[in-house]
């Protein structure tokens, strides 16, 4: 371990830990659509850690942490009562808390500079940007505990937490005391930001919060999951960041830690195969090439024998996709091409009644209900019978059966 | 300006920082009136904290920290944030609070790594992050005309003119964007093209306003003002004059407090414009919690009195079918309102206007009392009559509505009412009163 020495080891383990609480308690601040409250809470700290200051008269951790946590919550407390009995929205209840108390914060910390009869100050000025070096032994235990905590809580609250964060007005209806269980959570955020605060600071603090999380909820529908992943992601940033300050010494520790965060994410956003753009580019291409493919069915089902020209015209579809259509349908012995005509196999024409069928009773369907037509766009046509109800599809086979009838006649 | 200085006993540098911070400030409050209605205040957070993102880029590509450049970057950034915060939303299906939040955290980042690159820089993130308005009225003098004007304020206010010149220019599409976005799409008015307009006047207040106020500070100058002139009127035109003004109080009033006590300025103009928002919240005409509240306790008095005067024609009524002469006693007919201090008042209130009298425990109408417990039980049966006949309603189920609505029927509502339903009882069998003028 010649590379690790004991102080860069402290702060490695004291910023991983961050990360691991962040990223498990910040999901919760995601999902529950609080991502900025928690920038709130980290900024309106400020003036409580310079007033624990300047009570003290010296930079004692505890002290001026409380002083943070409890001007911090007071902030939030502040936004929705602004909130709920002003006229003020939350967007501009948040930004008046952050700035305000920000404001009272600088205010306060230059009147302690002028002091000079205090001795050191550090911690007050890294509150902005922090400074993760200079962590200690039993900052990374109070770090090591708050984490203990919040995962006890989650681990017991976990139905309760879950509830109020997906469905709240379900959760109040159902006689959930959601107000304590928020004010549970809000109480996890603040203190996962507060001890946070020193090592990267304030703006930091709200990334640590919301990447890690938003990371993960690519990467999974099930919020098990995501708290995991999200908690590791949340670590990995944290030490990542910090070994690569310690790689180059004159990068800064928070900013370089939510770079790699910010990396992290943009990974996820990218690569992640439940929720990652490519992978629903993906999707979306190979739908569009589906529904290219029934389209040529229906089309050979209703006047076979056509040639590539003569399809072409038919629609407004390119050459390359009807192309790309009808080999794959030769692959699946669907269509047989005889004199550069292509008609349907046996096994085609089974397919293609499918396919017709579904086109008939989805007209019939937009027709007789278009206000519903807005969720049933972008639908496959031979999926019918899975997104209705039975009862609806076969009302619909009577009307379309008779339909048909009637133009015989 | 030093013959004002003169005369005021002041420092000039004092008084030039005054004005580069009024200047400042109006351009900020008249974007932030923009950003609070639309409902888009954090997109000023995220945008002003962007900013050092566009500082660290200009350095690192001129080596310098000219103001043009600098100018024309923090636009382009500016733009950008709210670019990609609505594409992660939009396309990657992020909250938008989250996507906003990733954005500007990623971006401040990316800018501290970069400017701290360059170690030894003249650039200091300090005053970037605190604001240094002290410098304003310091800096360097340009000649312009034949005076010595210190060059942020000759920024400040060419800034100021350029977001007075398009909110003039483009003052029907902004507030049409602002107030019905799907009306201004419909009118092919294009709210997205008017939104990064605004996007980009609010990264130009925030880059023009940083040396002095800081990244954070100017937040509360966009939003500050703003929010507390919505809490004072209704209308959009007087909103951003009260903006203007509330920013040039926090301006003058914070500067003035900063020198008292001898603090950093720029926190101080936002802790001034918080306590003004602060009295606001509580003393607004309109929609402070103390007018609020009054209106509320005046409304509930009234509808005690109401309810008093209702049950006592009641009584009279019964006492009429029984011919004995009513008796109400003092205690009962305060029990009426619900008993208790709010029984007591409205028992005084109503002696007061004389609308009742009590002679030896025993309460009466006057006439004019009678006249208005008249017209509410004329309301109340009606009102359950017309709901009997509109609605599938059991009869035990059509006093509580009267009950609660009765208050809030005037005679003309009464009259319509009557005359559609043409009955002289209500569905419980009592007669309902007619008008009292007739």
């Amino acid at each position: 371990m010649g590379w690790l020495s004991y102080n860069t080891a402290i702060v490695l383990s004291g910023t991983s830990l961050l990360g691991a609480v962040s990223g498990l308690v910040g999901s919760f601040a995601v999902l529950r659509r609080r991502a900025l409250t928690g920038d709130a809470l980290a900024h309106a700290a400020f003036p409580g850690l310079c007033i624990a200051f300047l009570v003290m008269q010296r930079r004692h951790l505890p002290g001026l942490l409380l002083g943070a946590f409890i001007s911090g919550v007071f902030g939030v407390v502040l936004i929705s009562g602004l909130r709920r009995s002003t006229r003020i929205k939350e967007d501009a209840a948040i930004g008046i808390v952050l700035s305000v108390f920000y404001g009272g914060g600088i205010v306060l910390l230059s009147i302690i500079e002028q002091q000079t009869t205090i001795g050191s100050k550090a911690g007050l000025k890294s509150y902005i940007l922090g400074a993760a070096a200079g962590m200690v032994r039993s900052d990374v235990m109070l770090i090591g505990s708050i984490c203990v905590v919040c995962t006890l809580l989650v681990l017991l609250l976990y139905k309760e937490f879950k509830l109020v964060s997906f469905d709240p007005g379900f959760a109040e209806v159902q006689g959930w005391p959601v107000l304590a269980i928020d004010l549970g959570l809000m109480t996890m955020v603040a203190l996962t930001v507060v001890i946070g605060l020193p090592a990267v600071g304030a703006v930091m603090m709200a990334a640590m919060l919301i990447i890690p999380a938003a990371a993960a909820r690519f990467w999974t529908n099930r919020l098990s999951l995501m708290l995991t992943l999200s908690a590791i992601f949340g670590t990995l940033t944290g030490a990542l960041g910090t070994l690569a300050t310690t790689r180059f010494s004159t990068l800064p520790a928070g900013p370089t830690i939510i770079l790699v965060g910010a990396f992290l994410f943009l990974c996820s956003m990218l690569f992640a195969p439940a929720r990652g753009l490519i992978a629903s580019w993906r999707r979306m291409r190979e739908f569009r090439a589906v529904v290219v493919r029934q389209r040529v069915l229906a089309e050979l089902f209703h006047r076979p024998d056509q040639t590539f020209e003569k399809l072409l015209k038919r629609r407004s579809w390119s050459g390359q996709k009807l192309q790309t259509a009808l080999h794959a349908l030769v692959d699946a012995e669907r269509v047989v091409k005889r004199d550069l005509k292509y008609s349907l196999t046996d096994g085609g024409t089974e397919a293609a009644k499918r396919v017709v069928r579904g086109i008939e009773l989805w007209k019939l369907f937009v027709a007789e209900n278009p206000q519903l037509t807005a969720n049933f766009t972008d639908l496959d046509v031979e999926n019918i019978d899975e997104v209705l109800p039975p009862e609806v599809v076969e009302q619909l086979e009577v009307m379309r059966s008779s339909a048909s009838a009637g133009s015989v006649a | 300006m030093s013959q004002l200085a003169e005369w005021m006993g002041a420092d000039p540098v004092d008084l030039w920082t005054i004005a580069v911070a009024m200047l400042g400030n109006t351009a900020c409050a008249i974007v932030g009136c923009y950003l609070v209605v639309r409902r888009m205040s954090m997109m000023g957070d995220a945008i002003s904290h962007s900013m050092l993102a566009a500082i660290g880029v200009v350095f690192l590509v001129t080596k310098g920290v000219a103001f043009l450049p600098m100018f024309i970057g923090a636009v382009t950034v500016g733009v950008l944030t709210g670019v990609m915060t609505e594409g992660l939303h939009k396309a990657a299906d992020v909250p938008e609070d989250s996507s906003m939040g990733v954005v500007f955290t990623s971006l401040f980042a990316l800018g501290v790594v970069l400017i701290s690159m360059f170690p030894g820089n003249d650039l200091d993130t300090r005053c970037v992050l605190m604001g240094y308005m002290e410098h304003a009225g310091l800096n360097t003098m340009s000649q312009i005309a034949s005076g010595q004007w210190p060059v942020d304020l000759v920024r400040m206010t060419a800034m100021l003119a350029v977001v007075a010149g398009l909110v003039t220019a483009f003052w029907k599409e902004l507030k049409l964007a602002a107030f019905d976005p799907a009306l201004a799409d419909a009118m092919g008015f294009h709210p997205l093209r008017v939104h990064y307009l605004l996007m980009a006047m609010v990264a130009g207040v925030c880059v023009t306003s940083m040396s002095n106020l800081g990244a954070i500070v100017v937040i509360a100058m966009l939003i500050v003002p703003a929010a507390t002139a919505q809490l004072l009127t209704d209308r959009f035109g007087w909103m951003l004059v009260y903006a203007v003004l509330l920013s040039w109080a926090a301006a003058i009033l914070g500067y003035v407090a900063a020198l008292w006590v001898g603090s950093n300025a720029a926190g101080m103009m936002a802790v001034v414009s918080g306590l003004i928002f602060l009295l606001a919240v509580f003393f607004a005409p309109a929609h402070g919690l103390t007018s609020k509240w009054v209106s509320n306790m005046r409304l509930r008095l009234r509808i005690l009195c109401e309810d008093i005067l209702a049950q006592l024609y009641r009584a009279e009524e019964r006492a009429a079918e029984a011919s004995i002469a009513s008796t109400v006693s003092s205690e009962e007919c305060a029990e009426f309102a619900g008993g208790g201090f709010g029984g007591r008042v409205s028992m005084w209130l109503l002696r007061g206007r004389n609308q009742i009298a009590v002679a030896e425990d025993n309460v009466r109408l006057t006439d004019a009392g009678r006249k208005t417990g008249r017209s509410l039980l004329r309301s109340h049966r009606l009102w359950e009559t017309y709901i009997s006949k509109h609605f599938e309603l059991d009869a035990d189920h059509l006093h509580e509505p009267a009950h609660r609505v009765e208050h809030f029927i005037g005679p003309e509502l009464q009259d319509r009412m009557a005359a559609e339903l043409d009955e002289a009882t209500d569905p419980h069998g009592r007669e309902i009163p007619g008008n009292s003028d007739e």
